[in-house]
């Protein structure tokens, strides 16, 4: 029953290559595109699948192409946004390690429905061995005539370049990468107007993430219908998730939207369970901007309901027992983990990564920092534990870009469903499971 | 990332000739020439890492000039954006630099105790460099490697499943490698530009 669209070629050996991927059909959407549809038919059979972006918003791919401004005669450019940076989230250095022209191949049919001549691979600076493979991808494109100046025998011309990061998780959110891409420093852009009408260096600019773009050779192949015959509802098509945490079994799975958590979480096949026969306490689903959830509220909803990997059941209960799919990065924690020192953890991660443009994120996440801290250090006093849930509220819809909710969310639902273990570290902090690792902590933030 | 940048000591001195060689120019002006005419400065972030790769092992003042040269910007616009990305090290540093990730997937899954095991093998702290200048310690944020918890990088290599032994192992193989000359750098200079 395992439907596949992205690794179903995985396994071949040398699918790197650029021959061994034709073999298995690889380009083929490539011919398809350009020699047999229109840059709007393109569009539509995307708009047609359903396909959200799934680099974390889940916005519809379509839509977002739909967008681009067409009249102002200004070139156009697409970005792949390859800065991975969201904790949990490995899934697209995954996919550009063992199918870079997957990733290709979806570029340029792309660039064809939106009328770029130049793509760009935003890729973050850690991920240099990937730049590695993806210009050798490149470079084997343009030599087969794919890439370059009059593809396949049309009139149209396409280059991708790659780009390097260098160490910034905000240059995950769109308008910063397209900044950094400028060569400046990674601070997001007030929108409107959207990249779509006023992007890169000022012109019409879409940014996608890397799985968002692999899914588009399959779409031009078979149709966006066929697309939307994978998943549930308005959750078409299948996810990358990355698994991680205290399971059994780490790493990259390709699902079809729809899978039940129990099964993505307790099936050999998945993530096997939890590792050394430990008990399920919590659940970050989509990587740690998102609400994580106790055990209870991960595999059922609220309302008892089986709870699915799809957009919209994750999302069931809104942030009151529910979170999002995310970027599908699957934190898992055992009853062993202590929830205050993993959200001091993601709270000290947000405040390094805070561009410092807005106070309510520069200011908020540096407090919260400190206040989750002490806590964990046994200095915690029980108002510290409102005082963190005030600052989430008044950081959360107050800043530029969304990295100020990204910080406020995994606190707020912390102290939601976990409230007790921050009361019980405030009272008798010598009973927490991590108290002989305490010592550790390095207070410096660099 | 907002606090090294506030009141950093700028290192402005450097006793090597700050010049890229012929061959490291044209490359430059490959990558220059993936922009758009007149977006030079789009160049940075690559040329960046490029002259830490070169020079220094970290950007200096004079080294962060001679940058602002080639694209034709002015010196603060390349101050601005080394203070802002991690990657780029603003103080001298060892021959590897070891970045351990201490974010939250890693740190359930052993990290914390790898990073301390790291200083005591090294006998630094984290932040510090070896007096025998081989190995510089640093805590880095997610390094996009969760599945394979503990994960360090050194240079531009990955460690995964991280271990204490994995690490005596890996510590061994690189001081005998740092006895050697750095075979590798105009291969990765190759591959990665």
């Amino acid at each position: 029953m395992e439907r596949k669209i992205l690794l179903k070629n995985v396994d071949v050996p040398g699918i790197r290559t650029f021959e061994v991927y034709r073999s298995t059909g690889g380009y083929d959407s490539v011919e398809k595109a350009l020699k047999k549809m229109t840059p709007d038919e393109v569009v539509e059979e995307v708009k047609m699948s359903g396909l959200r972006g799934r680099g974390g918003a889940g916005f519809p791919a379509g839509m977002k192409w739909s967008f681009i401004d067409k009249k102002s005669g200004n070139p156009r450019y697409l970005i792949c946004n390859a800065d991975e940076s969201e904790p949990g989230t490995f899934k697209d250095r995954y996919l550009m390690e063992k199918l870079p022209h997957l990733l290709i191949e979806g570029m340029i049919c792309s660039c064809y429905a939106l009328g770029a001549n130049t793509g760009y691979i935003y890729v973050r600076g850690e991920y240099k061995y990937i730049i590695g493979i993806l210009n050798q991808a490149i470079l084997e494109a343009y030599e087969k005539g794919f890439l370059g100046k009059n593809i396949l025998g049309t009139a149209f011309n396409l280059d991708i370049h790659v780009h390097s990061g260098a160490g910034a998780y905000i240059c995950g959110e769109e308008t910063a990468q397209i900044e950094s891409l400028e060569g400046k420093r990674g601070n997001p852009r007030i929108k409107p107007p959207f990249p779509a009408v006023v992007g890169l260096y000022g012109c019409p600019t879409v940014v996608n993430n890397v799985e968002t773009l692999a899914n588009i050779g399959f779409i031009v192949n078979n149709g966006g219908g066929e697309y939307a015959k994978y998943g549930v509802g308005k959750s078409t098509g299948t996810k990358l998730i990355s698994a991680c945490g205290n399971i059994n079994n780490p790493g990259v799975y390709e699902i079809e939207l729809g899978l039940s958590v129990r099964e993505f979480l307790y099936d050999p096949k998945y993530c096997g369970g939890v590792k050394n026969g430990k008990e399920l306490k919590a659940v970050i689903a989509g990587g740690s901007s998102v609400p994580i959830l106790p055990a209870s509220l991960i595999l059922k909803t609220a309302a008892g309901e089986e709870r699915l990997m799809t957009y919209e059941s994750l999302a069931d209960g809104g942030f009151v027992s529910g979170t999002m799919l995310g970027s599908g990065g699957f934190i898992v924690y055992d009853e062993d983990a202590c929830i205050v020192r993993n959200t001091w953890n993601l709270a000290r991660f947000y405040h390094h990564e805070s561009c410092g443009q807005c106070s309510p994120c520069r200011e908020g996440t540096g407090w919260m920092e400190s206040v989750l801290h002490r806590i964990e250090n046994g200095h915690g006093r029980t108002k510290d534990i409102d005082l963190l849930v005030s600052i989430a509220s008044k950081i959360e819809g107050n800043t530029i870009c969304p990295l100020g909710d990204a910080a406020a969310w995994p606190i707020a639902s912390a102290i939601r469903h976990f409230r007790h273990e921050f009361e019980e570290h405030v009272l008798h902090p010598e009973k927490c499971i991590n108290s002989t690792i305490r010592q550790f902590d390095d207070v410096t933030i660099s | 990332m907002l606090d090294k940048k506030i009141n950093h000591p700028l290192h402005a001195k450097t006793d090597i000739p700050v010049r890229f060689s012929e061959e490291t120019l044209e490359r430059v002006r490959k990558i220059i020439e993936r922009y758009p005419a007149g977006k030079q400065k789009s160049a940075l972030l690559p040329l960046l890492h490029m002259a830490q790769e070169e020079f220094l092992g970290y950007l200096s003042v004079d080294v962060m000039d001679y940058i602002a040269s080639l694209l034709e910007i002015q010196p603060i616009e390349v101050y601005e954006v080394a203070t802002f990305y991690s990657q780029y090290y603003l103080d001298p540093v060892g021959k590897n630099v070891i970045e351990i990730c201490r974010t939250g997937p890693c740190a359930i899954c052993g990290g914390e105790a790898i990073q301390s095991y790291l200083e005591q093998k090294l006998a630094i702290k984290t932040g510090e460099t070896t007096p025998d200048g081989l190995f510089t310690l640093k805590a880095v944020e997610c390094l996009g490697a969760c599945g394979s918890a503990p994960v360090m990088q050194v240079n531009t290599e990955f460690y995964e499943f991280l271990t204490e032994e994995k690490i005596d192992h890996i510590l061994d193989d690189l001081r005998r490698k740092s006895s050697e000359e750095k075979p590798e750098a105009s291969k990765w200079k190759e591959k990665f530009f």
